[in-house]
């Protein structure tokens, strides 16, 4: 017999509690439960949940809708049946039961966990089901790191002078509460210092969502952000609290605000200024105490004067503005985040990669990463995967990178060659020019000297020199410093 | 086409690194071919998994929970990976091989009482 069958009958997902004092008659149990800062799960004797709350959904991925009277470990997905079985274990043991574990989220991520676990009894003191409270303590655990000598923002790397200004900004906007703007390319890590931003500030015992307002529909992503009320359009038959409600005291994360609807940039606006706003179909303000952190990868200047993006609304997330630099703009933040991602799935793919050949390190120096430390970890993936022995070679490198390497050579000797007929667009000297190049000169000796003789004829104006040479400037600098030639 | 399922007794098992048991099964022109054999793993291990999916040359993967890491390395591989699956092995067999099953689906027989572990 389900707890649902015995005990929650009464119409609108009430409850009707047999109490001798009689105060609770009639509670909206789900909608009680919807208002813990932690998920709530309730299940029967056959262990089918029976109500699920709306943290849960945050947590799990799972909508309600899809998980009544589902098992509950299928949709926890827990590692808890591994060592002991505390789902069961409380019929048996009618005990309270308190365990740490993990679980996977249908974005197929670990998430560290606190389960408690307790028995439901029904008015005859019979067992009819459970409750399980179900608390995200992965913020417990990176401060457990923390105090343990491990940094809790370890999760950003860099040394270089750029990222220093990064990591010297970060304490300081981590104490205020104002709109933070973070920018920068995609794959530069905006997530990852928005939620460093967060668990560094005040806020930090409290949520930090995030939405992506890219990823929903206009339609769709107004309901998401300030929630609805019953009946506010078809299918909506309960009250639903939006991302802003999900987020009081903490912090929400707009990602890709570049990409929000003009028509709910003015209601956000709204919202920001009064700290207040309406529910979808709601007559009613919701007030709410959230911090803002934005984040694009968009030139949002640009987007404002195009009127693509409301001007108000950027100069009141514009308050602190955090620039992430692109990788390429990085010095050797290239080899440094290079290792520690080949130590990483060295240890997850139990290989033993010990280090990078020359050629393999000089192709993955000069590349210009557009898709940043995103794609400079997928390449080290790649190559892991790949690698057979204990040093990563050019034939574990992606194909792309090593053609386009290649492609930069050709075009670089073609250009040194033609430049002899065509005197007035002669762009470096040919390499019978290159003054004292011997013979056997390998391709740096050759590189270093075009680029002296590029620099030479613009008059030492790198964007020029590094247009004959057909890179891009910051792949000239790049190879200056790599040459010592600065 | 040979399909993979990671299994607990008669459901698929709600996590692919706690995964003990397996069912391997041919599929040709939407009909199971033969009898699916059962593999037990001498320890859950997500690698050890990985590796088998490998060996065995399945195209077809279908299990529960599994971590970032573990389904990019399959589908790198070329191995299609249906996760997030609820409910019956047996079921979700029948779906693979009509082409009808896609991941995050909960499978009829998912809530039935008696399909509780």
């Amino acid at each position: 017999m389900t707890v649902q069958a015995k005990t929650f009958e009464s119409p609108d997902n009430g409850i009707g509690v047999m109490t001798g004092s009689g105060l609770i008659n009639n509670i909206d149990l789900i909608q009680f439960m919807d208002q813990f800062p932690h998920g709530l799960l309730l299940f029967d004797t056959s262990l089918q949940i029976v109500i699920f709350n709306q943290y849960l959904e945050v947590l799990t991925g799972y909508k309600r809708e899809d998980v009544i009277g589902v098992r509950g470990d299928a949709v926890l997905r827990s590692n808890l049946n591994q060592h002991e079985d505390p789902l069961h274990d409380v019929f048996e043991t009618e005990e309270k039961v308190v365990i740490e574990g993990d679980m996977i989220n249908r974005d197929r991520k670990k998430i560290q966990v606190r389960f408690t676990v307790a028995p439901l009894r029904s008015n005859s003191g019979d067992v009819t089901g459970a409750v399980v409270f179900v608390e995200d303590i992965s913020l417990l655990k990176d401060l457990d790191e923390k105090a343990h000598g491990s940094p809790a923002l370890n999760k950003i790397i860099g040394h270089s002078r750029k990222m220093q200004e990064v990591f010297d900004m970060l304490p300081v906007v981590a104490k205020t509460d104002a709109s933070i703007l973070i920018t920068g390319e995609t794959g530069t890590g905006k997530d990852y210092i928005a939620e460093a931003i967060h668990k560094a500030s005040r806020r930090a015992k409290h949520p930090f969502i995030k939405v992506n307002c890219a990823a929903l529909p206009e339609s769709l992503l107004e309901s998401e952000l300030f929630g609805h009320v019953r009946g506010a359009f078809t299918g909506a038959d309960r009250d639903k609290p939006g991302m802003f409600n999900l987020a009081d005291k903490g912090t929400i994360f707009l990602t890709e605000i570049g990409d929000l609807p003009l028509s709910l940039q003015i209601k956000l606006l709204t919202a920001l200024d009064d700290r207040e706003f309406y529910p979808v179909g709601g007559s009613k303000k919701v007030r709410v105490n959230v911090r803002i952190i934005a984040a694009t990868h968009r030139d949002l200047e640009t987007y404002v004067k195009q009127g693509m993006f409301r001007e108000d609304l950027f100069y009141r997330l514009n308050v602190l503005r955090l620039p992430l630099p692109p990788l390429r703009e990085r010095d050797d933040d290239v080899r440094l985040l290079l290792e520690h991602f080949l130590r990483e799935f060295s240890s997850e793919l139990k290989k033993n990669i010990k280090g990078i050949d020359p050629a393999a390190l000089a192709v993955l120096s000069s590349y210009d990463y557009p898709g940043n430390v995103r794609e400079l970890r997928n390449i080290a993936e790649y190559a892991a995967n790949l690698c057979d022995g204990s040093t990563i070679r050019l034939e574990h490198l992606p194909q792309s990178l090593t053609l386009e390497e290649k492609k930069d050579r050709e075009a670089a000797l073609s250009n040194s060659q033609i430049s002899s007929p065509l005197p007035d667009k002669s762009t470096v000297r040919s390499s019978e020019e290159l003054v004292g190049a011997p013979a056997t000169a390998g391709w740096s000796e050759i590189e270093k000297r075009m680029i002296l003789d590029a620099l030479l004829k613009t008059g030492g104006r790198k964007t020029e020199a590094a247009g004959l040479l057909g890179w891009s400037r910051t792949k000239l600098w790049r190879k200056i410093k790599t040459y010592g030639m600065s | 086409m040979k399909i993979l399922v990671t299994v607990t007794g008669d459901d698929i098992s709600s996590r692919f690194d706690l995964t003990s048991e397996v069912i391997i099964a041919e599929c040709d022109g939407g009909q199971i071919k033969g009898r699916p054999r059962t593999i037990l793993l001498g320890r859950p291990s997500a690698e050890e998994l990985s590796g088998l999916i490998l060996k065995e040359d399945a195209s077809v993967v279908i299990c529960g929970a599994v971590e970032e890491s573990h389904y990019r390395y399959l589908s790198w591989k070329n191995v299609k990976v249906l996760d997030s699956i609820i409910g019956p092995y047996r079921e979700a067999l029948l779906k693979v091989a009509g082409d009808a099953l896609s991941p995050g689906d909960i499978l009829p027989g998912a809530s039935e009482k008696d399909s509780a572990a």
